[in-house]
């Protein structure tokens, strides 16, 4: 396979968000706007590269018996990492993803490609890999963190164009299921005809 | 690999080693950041709940066990306000807030400094002005019936996040009690222990309050 589709595979194909659905449960809870959506597709795209790479590098000496205890202590390590930097260094947006950020350590995408890709192929691979599912899921979330934010609080990455009577149903839960619904609908509609 | 009993124990060994290893050197290296970010947080909490002051004077006060940080906000030589920092336990943890009082006793303002309640529900508990908020701002405490109204109390729960909003009165009316303790200790000519009997009489007086509203309902 070569290295341009396993970027591009992560973001279409293999869009965890809208092909796969995994990880639904940071995508519906921390969408509420864009920049919530983008901060969280990142913060888990580091720990994704990270932990692909490592699990990547470590996967000769792992037993079988113990692999999967293995990639989640390794994982959890790099959640706990970049949980720890970005209290330090962005106290804001550690604010607002609140518990989400912890949480990625059982976010299932992190494990599925840590079993499903990294295990099985070499550092560099799996480096991109980690960068292609990451970057798809990151344009997801800030997708449907956008489209939440315009149609819920009338704004788009905090720039407000219309502060009153916008239907706050797309901020709450209810919205983020309307909205990953209809979106899902029409990924699956425009990726369909290339296949 | 092939599992055998000796390489499953080493190398698990091995990865939570160089995990904690490397867990441990980062929470070092960010420990002071993180300090200080919390400590400009508490700063900036204090402008937001405090009405305009000049100097900031800390002093603490000793309640039912646990030592309070009472801040004293002057404008000049003129007092205009209090800021307690208090906390109790949330559904998902502590609650830690600054509660700023006027000269009477009137809450000017809270501002949740942490918490780790459900997204959407409890966590709403630190936007500003949430409901729970606004029932609390403008009122003294010691006038109005510190629960929730489904305790038979003055305040207005949170929608689906009534232990949170307990913990947050909770928290509110300790700090009241801290503040009572701070003002009236300073006229007691014998100081803390004249106070520590004021606050427990005035729990005591709360709580038989509360209990009533509780049988009225």
């Amino acid at each position: 396979m070569n290295k341009l589709k396993l970027i591009t595979k992560g973001i279409i194909h293999e869009n965890p968000t809208f092909v796969l659905l995994l990880g639904m449960c940071p995508t519906l809870g921390t969408t509420t706007s864009a920049i919530n959506g983008m901060s969280m597709g990142i913060a888990t795209m580091a720990v994704l590269i990270l932990s692909n790479m490592t699990i990547s590098m470590v996967k000769n000496i792992i037993p079988d018996k113990v692999r999967i205890p293995s990639f989640i202590v390794i994982i959890a390590s790099f959640v706990t990492v970049v949980q720890l930097l970005m209290q330090a260094y962005l106290p804001a947006l550690y604010e607002t993803l609140g518990v989400f950020i912890p949480l990625i350590v059982v976010n299932c995408i992190i494990l599925g490609r840590a079993e499903a890709f990294a295990s099985k192929n070499r550092v560099g691979d799996s480096a991109l890999d980690g960068l292609g599912i990451g970057l798809g899921f990151t344009m997801s979330l800030t997708l449907i963190g956008a489209v939440r934010e315009i149609l819920g609080s009338g704004s788009i990455f905090g720039f407000t164009f219309a502060s009153q009577g916008m239907p706050l149903v797309f901020v709450l839960a209810p919205g983020a299921f309307l909205v990953l619904g209809y979106l899902m609908v029409l990924f699956n509609k425009f990726t369909a005809k290339k296949k | 690999m092939k599992s055998s009993l000796t390489n499953m124990v080493l190398v698990m060994l091995g990865i939570t080693l160089v995990c904690s290893a490397a867990v441990g050197g980062v929470y070092t290296l960010t420990f002071d950041t993180i300090e200080q970010a919390k400590a400009q947080k508490l700063q900036s909490a204090y402008g937001e709940v405090l009405p305009a002051f000049d100097q900031l004077e800390t002093t603490t006060v000793e309640l039912a066990g646990q030592t309070l940080n009472v801040n004293i906000a002057r404008m000049g030589q003129t007092i205009v306000g209090y800021a307690v920092e208090s906390d109790a336990n949330g559904f998902g943890g502590a609650i830690r807030m600054v509660v700023g009082f006027d000269a009477e006793g009137t809450v000017t303002g809270v501002k949740v400094l942490e918490q780790a309640e459900t997204p959407g529900l409890g966590d709403l508990i630190s936007k500003p002005a949430s409901k729970v908020e606004l029932s609390i701002v403008g009122r003294n405490p010691g006038k109005i019936k510190m629960a929730v109204t489904k305790d038979g109390g003055d305040v207005d729960a949170l929608t689906a996040a009534t232990i949170t909003s307990r913990a947050y009165v909770n928290a509110v009316e300790k700090a009241f009690n801290a503040y009572l303790a701070q003002t009236q200790g300073a006229q007691a000519t014998d100081g803390y222990s004249g106070a520590t009997t004021q606050t427990n009489a005035e729990k005591k007086h709360q709580s038989g309050r509360k209990k009533k509203g509780g049988n009225n309902e």
